[in-house]
């Protein structure tokens, strides 16, 4: 037993931090004023990313890599791409979550394209930066509820319908969309479907303005008789009760761990932050056993610092499990739920103890407590997660505990 | 005049006795059933201390577990010693301590057989070094503390009472100079090991380790201790005791033989953890020799302070998880407005948050035991343990009687007992040593 990162990480981990710190950083505030507007400083980068990637010796990181690496390769621990990732992206969201989430080629469609793609599909759609489009007005946590429809029509399928909250959605060179084939035969019906950009029929509605993360645009998109080939579709076209949807729905097991690292960075970030604010006015944040005798700020915030070590670990055992082959729907789900409501508690928390100051834009804080909210919605709520938790833990089906 | 166990344990039947509180709620027969009981069936109570301890004359030379070596890589599998010990603990908790719960709890006492069962199994060879007897090769933390969980999932009140002698065992280890283990550590690996603990807390409000008002002045040939310490594990049946007190300014151990003149013990019965049978040690006076005060210059207290932390929170994640596998069937079972009660999300998620908080301790926990284990720092790893162990192991022991309803407030279900023994997670620094 060991709860260490491994050194090999090292150089990402490192990498990952300067790019936090020297690219997105500077900009941070800049893009949260200017919404909608494109963080060009992104293209460059993006590039280094794909380097790093390409020339990782373990299959690399990143949303396209995840899944692929677990249960194959040499028996015995192995410490791989989940965890890699989500290190990477902690350190990236320790800088600004909105411009991680804007990174090229590191979208949630691509995480679907990884998980779901035949060999085929992979080779041809893998480097195209994918967004996902899931939510519908009508349907959101309940994702088998979707309207959106796809009807066969000899090459060719024909989309139908209206899409929301697609991060990465005007930017990204394709979309992963959820459609049904059939609404009548419920949610073993839903495929996923890319559509690249400039489709005709796939039009652009709008852009949200929103509470946090606003360096990331998140489109409106409809589809109105859009034809996509059918090759586009992802995985097994037939509708099948026993797989299918909880295929599609097995991407989530591996990208929530990353979510939840994502959430662990902001906090992170403002902890250390309002530590450094903190200790300048003379307050001793040493560790104790006694913790009562202690001003009220210091023990808030080693319980802030506990908190954020749970989630931390809490992740790394997702990651570590999803690594090794081992299933991990629970340990994913509480990671999540747990990484999900500290890190806006922590954030929200620092604004509180910095005062005006924390509250002010002089300081990125408050702009953290803002954007830390996405994170325990995104990827499935808090409250979707406990349902998953309860499900597995008493052994109940959805029709069961709903 | 000094009160002695024998007449403690009298002055105590005397009292319960007399309770009119047990006329007025029924509760006479059922007591006396119990002591009836008790007797009947041999519920054997730990005998009283009194062993000695003699003076090595060629005492070998002070032996120093080694760390381990760190692992290159993230792993949360247990290594195959660690499995095996888990394996066998885990009956043990399942066999003899879950069984023998109650009946502990409401005699308030540590049933001798359980604790023979549990010497049975070697647990203090694993703290003493092979030189003296022992199995240890390397310091382990990290086996403590699954010791700890493991035992706790059974009884915390037991569990605590069982690693107290184990405790002393790794203190003394892990501290002591050459002459003192020599004299002690053989002790306990014979087949009838010595009860022992660590008197660390002193009755009052915020108490504070690192500030102790017990106090320790210098007299020609060793010490004069004085000072009260509360909340003592099987204060009244240890031949032996680790007292902390302030020397010079600076808290210090102290090993105490009882029967040592000056040492007062009263039973401290408490909210919980009644099985370990808490008292109070006053010191009045106590002398002992120069080679009473555990270690040299080298000792560290905080760290002791730590190892003590990493086993407290041992104990809180075994309860945790007791109360964690006991509301998942009873929740499933238990029926109203006509399905189970699990399938209403207030209480799924009640459950849900439950293994979250006890997956977080747990998490927490490991990682500081195994920074201890391979030498690194883990200061701060072990304050943050502690704090959220102290923070959430209560949230789940409140909503383990939560879940069970009205059946949660009777001791028909055990979940009353973990919440009275959860609370002392946050409350006890004595007892505990990884």
């Amino acid at each position: 037993m060991y709860l260490e990162i491994p050194k090999k990480f090292s150089p990402i981990v490192n990498q990952a931090r300067q790019v936090a710190q020297e690219v997105f950083r500077p900009i941070s505030r800049k893009y949260d004023r200017a919404e909608h507007a494109y963080p060009k400083e992104l293209d460059m980068f993006a590039s280094i990313m794909d380097g790093m990637n390409d020339g990782a010796p373990d299959g690399g990181a990143g949303a396209g890599k995840l899944a692929r690496s677990g249960g194959n390769g040499a028996p015995g621990n192995r410490n791989g791409t989940n965890m890699k990732t989500v290190l990477g992206l902690t350190e990236l969201c320790w800088g600004d979550v909105g411009l991680a989430l804007s990174i090229p080629r590191q979208g949630l469609g691509n995480s679907a394209i990884a998980a779901v793609a035949n060999e085929e599909q992979l080779a041809r759609l893998g480097d195209t930066w994918a967004a996902m489009a899931i939510t519908e007005p009508g349907a959101g946590s309940d994702s088998a509820a979707i309207r959106t429809t796809a009807r066969e029509d000899g090459d060719h399928y024909v989309i139908n319908g209206e899409k929301i909250y697609v991060t990465a959605g005007e930017r990204a060179n394709a979309v992963v969309v959820w459609a049904s084939l059939d609404r009548n035969k419920g949610k073993a019906a839903i495929k996923s479907f890319v559509v690249e950009k400039g489709t005709p029929g796939m039009t652009l509605e709008r852009l949200e303005k929103k509470l946090g993360i606003r360096a990331s645009d998140t489109a409106a998109i409809r589809f109105e008789n859009c034809r996509v080939p059918k090759e586009n579709l992802l995985g097994d076209p037939e509708i099948s009760v026993n797989k299918g949807f909880a295929g599609a729905m097995q991407t989530f097991d591996n990208t929530r761990p990353v979510v939840a690292g994502m959430a662990i960075g902001v906090a992170r970030a403002a902890l250390e932050r309002t530590r450094q604010i903190i200790a300048e006015s003379g307050i001793d944040l040493d560790y104790h056993t006694q913790t009562w005798t202690q001003p009220a700020v210091s023990r808030e915030l080693q319980l802030l610092e506990a908190e954020l070590e749970a989630a931390r670990l809490l992740t790394l055992k997702a990651a570590w499990m999803a690594d090794n082959g081992l299933p991990n729907s629970k340990e994913a789900s509480m990671a999540k739920a747990k990484a999900g409501r500290v890190g806006n508690t922590i954030t929200l928390r620092c604004v509180e103890l910095c005062g005006s100051l924390g509250y002010g834009e002089t300081e990125l804080i408050e702009k953290w407590a803002r954007d830390s909210k996405i994170l325990d919605i995104f990827e499935g709520t808090q409250q979707i997660q406990l349902l998953i938790i309860a499900r597995r833990l008493l052994g109940k089906s959805s029709a069961e505990l709903k | 005049m000094t009160r002695d166990p024998i007449g403690m344990a009298l002055a105590m039947m005397n009292r319960l006795a007399a309770n009119p509180l047990l006329d007025r709620f029924g509760l006479r027969t059922a007591t006396e059933k119990t002591a009836y009981h008790g007797t009947r069936i041999g519920f054997r109570t730990l005998a009283l201390a009194g062993r000695e301890f003699k003076r090595v004359s060629n005492w070998l030379p002070r032996k120093r577990l080694p760390g381990k070596p760190a692992p290159i890589l993230f792993d949360l599998t247990l290594d195959e010693d660690q499995q095996m010990i888990v394996d066998s603990l885990q009956r043990l908790a399942r066999d003899t301590l879950r069984p023998a719960a109650a009946g502990a709890d409401e005699a308030g006492a540590m049933p001798a057989d359980v604790f023979d069962t549990t010497t049975e199994l070697g647990l203090a060879l694993y703290a003493v070094p092979a030189e003296f007897g022992g199995v240890a090769e390397t310091q382990s933390p990290v086996t403590s503390v699954l010791i700890a969980e493991q035992l706790a999932w059974g009884d915390m009140g037991l569990a605590v009472a069982l690693l107290a002698p184990f405790s002393v065992a790794q203190a003394i280890t892990r501290w002591g100079t050459g002459e003192q283990q020599s004299r002690y550590l053989p002790a306990f690996c014979e087949p009838e090991p010595p009860v022992a603990t660590i008197a660390m807390d002193e009755p009052r409000a915020l108490f504070d380790p690192l500030t102790l008002s017990t106090r320790a002045d210098t007299t020609p040939n060793g010490y004069r201790l004085n000072g009260q310490k509360n909340g003592v594990i099987l204060g009244a049946q240890s031949d032996l005791m680790l007292v902390s007190a302030s020397l010079n300014g600076r808290p210090r151990l102290f090993i105490i033989e009882s029967g040592t003149p000056g040492l007062i013990c009263e039973a401290d019965p408490a909210m919980g953890l009644r099985a370990a049978q808490p008292a109070t040690i006053t010191l009045k006076d106590v002398n002992v020799l120069t080679d009473a005060l555990l270690g040299d210059d080298n000792f560290d207290y905080q760290a002791f302070l730590d190892m003590g932390a990493l086993l407290r929170c041992g104990l809180a994640i075994g309860t945790a998880q007791a109360v964690v596998d006991y509301v998942i069937p009873y929740c499933n079972e238990r029926e109203a407005f006509g399905e189970p009660i699990s399938h209403r999300q207030s209480v799924a998620f009640m459950i849900s948050n439950l293994a979250i908080e006890t997956e977080s301790m747990r998490m927490l926990t490991w990682r500081a035991a195994s920074r201890a284990e391979t030498n690194q720092t883990f200061h701060r790893e072990a304050c943050l343990a502690r704090l959220l162990c102290n923070e959430k192991a209560m949230e789940i022991g409140t909503n383990g009687v939560q879940l069970l309803g009205g059946h949660g407030f009777v001791k028909e279900h055990p979940v009353e007992r973990w919440y009275r023994d959860l609370r002392s997670v946050a409350t006890h620094t004595g007892g505990a040593h990884a």
